[in-house]
C-alpha cells in the first residue's frame, strides 16, 4: 500500500497509548534501567525511555520470546498427558519505539520460522504485533544499518514509523494495514501532515562496506585465516547472540516441578562450544574460530544462500554488548576487503 | 498427521525392550492414539525426535523397516540425560516421538545393483532400517553384502538379526571387532572395519555402498571404497549431527548452508565433498 503521511503530537502519542492500554494491548516500549534499556510493557507514556540509540535488547522476543512454552504435560498414573500451548492467549501487542533496523531483523526471523514447515508460535505472536517504530536521529559508532541496505528513517518491517520532526512532533509514515487500522481506532490523535523533510531529521549513517561485494567474498572465505586472526579474544559467552535481532537458534529443554512440567525452547547461541557437542564427545566446531566462524557465515553467507536475506541489520548491538570488544563491522569491512 | 504445533509430539507405548549389547536397547513403539498410527508412514533413512516427558528430547534414526507394519522401533546407547531416562522404561511406559524427518535412502534408485552395507558400533541401527527393507524386496538387488564391526564381542548389536543374515543364502556376513574385542569363541574376523573392508574387497561395478559408523571409521572406510573403486555417488552415508528441532530452526546441525535435518541425514560422498567438514 502507498505510504500515507500523518502528524502525530508527543501529548496525542502519550494519549494513543494509553487507548492501546485500555482496549487490553500489551504495549512494549524502552524502558532505561540504570545503564540498559529493555522493552518493556509500559502504561503511560512517561515510563518510556527516548535516551537511546539502540535499546539493549532487540525487540525480538515480542515474538520469539527468550524462552517461550512449546507444551505442558502431566506424568500421571493412567499415562502421560500433554498438550500444546494454544496461541489463542497471546496478547495483542503494540511495540513502540522499536529502530527502522529491528523492525527490518523480523524478516530473517521469519524467514527462519517458515523456509518449510510453519512455526505457528513465532507466525502468531507476529500476527498479533503492530510495530511503531522511531527514526534514527542520531548514530553511534557501531551503527552500520546502511552498509546492509537499511537506513535510519528506512520504513520497511514496520506498520506506522515516527520521526521526531520541528518542535517535537512526529511525522507518522501510515505505512502497513495493520497500522491503518491502529491509525484509524486512533484517529483523534493524529493530525494533517506538517510537510516536514523527513531527511533532515535523520542520523548519517556512513557506509562501511559493500555488503554485494561482502557476501560472494564470505561465500568463498571457509578456508581464510581470518576466522582465527579476529576470534583470538572471543571467550564464547555468547552475548552477541543474545542482545542479535536476527539471531534465531534455539534449545529446548524439559522444566518440571513434581509430575507436572512443559517443554519451552530457550535462545541459544552457537558461540557455545556446548552447542554441537556430540553426547559422544565429538565436537563438529571445536575450537571457538570455528564457531566465530559459524556465526558471521551464518549471516553472510548461509542466510543470503538459503533463505535470500542477510541475516545482519547493521544495528551494532553485538559489538556494543561484547565484553572483549569484538567489533562485528570491523570484522566485516576486514573480510570485504581480504 | 498435520500437527498445527510443529514441535508437538506423537505419544508412544512401548511394547517391547531387547536388551541389544551393554547400554543399548531396542524400543518397539505403538502409537498411542490408533488413528495417528493409521496416518503415519515414513521411509528408511528417516530419523525422529524421541523424548521423556521431564527429561526432553534426543534425535536418533528410525531403525526398523517401513516394509515392517503396525509399529516403529528405535534403537539407542545409554549416553547422555534423555538416553538416560529411556533406559529407566519398560514395556508399557510411555514416551513422545516428533517424524519422521529428514531425507531418505534412494532404494528404488539401487534397483538391479548389488549392496555393499559398511558399519561400525551404534551405527547399525539407521543401517538396519534400509538393510531389512532392501532384504524384504531381495529379488530387486544383485549382491548384498553386510560388514559389520564393533570394540568387541559384546557390543554388537542385534545378535538375532546377525545370526538370521549369516544364516541367508544371499547375505553375505562379514562381522569383525577391534583387536583385543575378540573372546576365544569369536569365529569372525578381527581388525578395524577399513582393514577387513580392504581384505574382503566386494567389487564396484554395479555396487551401492552405504556406510554408517563413528566419524574415525568413516575417514578411513572412504579411501578403501575409493582404492576398490566405488565412485562418490555411489556411496551414501547418514549423518547425525546434534539436533533439538529436527526440522531446519533450531540451527544446530547446520553445515555451511546445508541442514543436516532437512538436506540429510543421507548423503552421497560426492555431495558430501560440496560443503565443509563440520560433522
Amino acid at each position: 500500500m502507498d505510504i500515507e503521511r500523518k502528524l502525530i503530537k508527543r501529548a496525542s502519542l502519550g494519549k494513543l497509548v494509553e487507548q492501546l492500554r485500555a482496549e487490553g494491548k500489551v504495549v512494549l516500549a524502552p524502558k532505561k534501567k540504570k545503564n540498559v534499556v529493555f522493552f518493556e510493557p509500559i502504561n503511560t507514556i512517561d515510563e518510556m525511555s527516548t535516551d537511546y540509540i539502540a535499546t539493549t535488547q532487540s525487540p525480538k522476543a515480542a515474538a520469539f520470546p527468550k524462552s517461550d512454552r512449546i507444551l505442558k504435560f502431566e506424568n500421571g498414573k493412567e499415562g502421560i498427558k500433554f498438550e500444546g500451548q494454544p496461541t489463542s492467549v497471546y496478547p495483542e501487542t503494540v511495540v513502540l519505539g522499536l529502530r527502522p533496523c529491528d523492525a527490518t531483523g523480523f524478516d530473517s526471523l521469519t524467514a527462519i520460522f517458515n523456509w518449510d514447515y510453519k512455526d505457528q508460535l513465532y507466525n502468531d505472536r507476529l500476527a498479533k504485533t503492530t510495530f511503531i517504530g522511531i527514526s534514527c536521529a542520531s548514530c553511534d559508532a557501531y551503527c552500520f544499518c546502511t552498509s546492509v541496505k537499511g537506513g535510519p528513517g528506512n520504513t520497511h518491517g514496520t506498520d506506522i514509523l515516527l520521526t521526531a520532526v520541528d518542535g517535537g512532533d512526529f511525522l507518522a509514515e501510515i505505512v502497513s494495514e495493520k497500522g491503518k487500522k491502529l491509525a484509524v481506532s486512533g484517529q483523534q490523535y493524529f493530525e494533517a501532515d506538517s510537510g516536514a523533510d523527513k531527511e533532515k531529521f535523520l542520523a548519517n549513517v556512513p557506509v562501511k562496506f559493500d555488503v554485494d561485494t561482502l557476501v560472494p567474498k564470505a561465500q568463498n572465505s571457509f578456508e581464510s585465516p581470518v576466522w582465527l586472526e579476529q576470534s583470538l579474544r572471543c571467550i564464547g559467552c555468547g552475548a552477541c547472540a543474545y542482545v542479535c535481532p536476527t539471531c534465531a537458534c534455539f534449545d529446548m529443554q524439559d522444566e518440571t516441578t513434581g509430575s507436572k512440567g512443559q517443554r519451552v525452547r530457550c535462545w541459544d547461541s552457537c558461540g557455545f562450544g556446548l552447542f554441537t557437542l556430540h553426547t559422544s564427545g565429538h565436537n563438529p566446531r571445536e575450537v571457538q574460530s570455528a564457531r566465530w566462524r559459524q556465526r558471521v557465515l551464518h549471516k553472510f553467507s548461509y542466510m543470503p544462500e538459503r533463505l535470500n536475506v542477510v541475516g545482519c541489520i547493521g544495528c551494532g548491538r553485538c559489538s556494543r554488548a561484547c565484553p572483549v570488544d569484538m567489533n562485528l563491522s570491523e570484522h566485516l569491512v576486514n573480510l570485504a576487503e581480504a | 498427521m498435520y500437527k498445527e504445533n510443529i514441535y508437538l509430539p506423537y505419544l508412544m507405548n512401548i511394547e517391547r525392550v531387547t536388551e541389544e549389547a551393554p547400554f543399548v536397547k531396542t524400543f518397539r513403539l505403538k502409537f498411542a492414539n490408533e488413528e495417528e498410527g493409521k496416518q503415519f508412514t515414513y521411509k528408511t533413512g528417516q530419523f525422529g525426535e524421541w523424548s521423556v516427558f521431564g527429561e526432553g528430547e534426543s534425535t536418533f534414526c528410525i531403525a526398523s523397516a517401513p516394509t515392517r507394519e503396525g509399529y516403529i522401533e528405535c534403537t539407542f546407547r545409554q549416553a547422555g540425560r534423555v538416553t538416560s531416562a529411556l533406559a529407566s522404561l519398560g514395556e508399557g511406559d510411555q514416551i513422545g516421538f516428533r517424524g519422521p524427518y529428514g531425507n531418505v535412502f534412494p532404494i528404488e534408485e539401487w534397483y538391479g545393483k548389488s549392496l555393499l552395507f559398511i558399519a561400525g558400533g551404534i551405527a547399525l541401527p539407521p543401517m538396519r532400517s534400509v538393510i531389512w527393507n532392501c532384504l524384504d524386496l531381495r529379488d530387486k538387488f544383485k549382491d548384498i553384502t553386510i560388514l559389520y564391526g564393533a570394540r568387541a564381542v559384546k557390543d554388537l548389536v542385534y545378535k538375532q538379526e546377525l545370526e538370521a543374515w549369516k544364516n541367508m543364502p544371499d547375505v553375505n556376513l562379514h562381522l569383525t571387532v577391534d583387536p583385543g574385542g575378540e573372546t576365544p569363541e569369536w569365529k569372525g574376523e578381527v581388525g578395524f572395519v577399513p582393514t577387513i573392508l580392504d581384505k574382503v574387497a566386494p567389487a564396484s561395478k554395479d555396487c551401492i555402498a552405504i556406510v554408517c559408523g563413528p566419524p574415525i571409521m568413516i575417514k578411513f572406510t572412504f579411501p578403501v571404497l575409493e582404492k576398490l573403486g566405488f565412485a562418490d555417488n555411489m556411496v551414501y552415508t547418514t549423518l547425525e549431527n546434534r539436533m533439538k528441532c529436527g526440522i531446519g530452526k533450531c540451527g544446530r546441525c547446520n553445515t555451511g548452508s546445508v541442514y543436516i535435518c532437512k538436506d540429510g541425514p543421507v548423503f552421497t560422498r560426492e555431495q558430501l565433498k560440496g560443503i565443509p567438514a563440520e560433522y
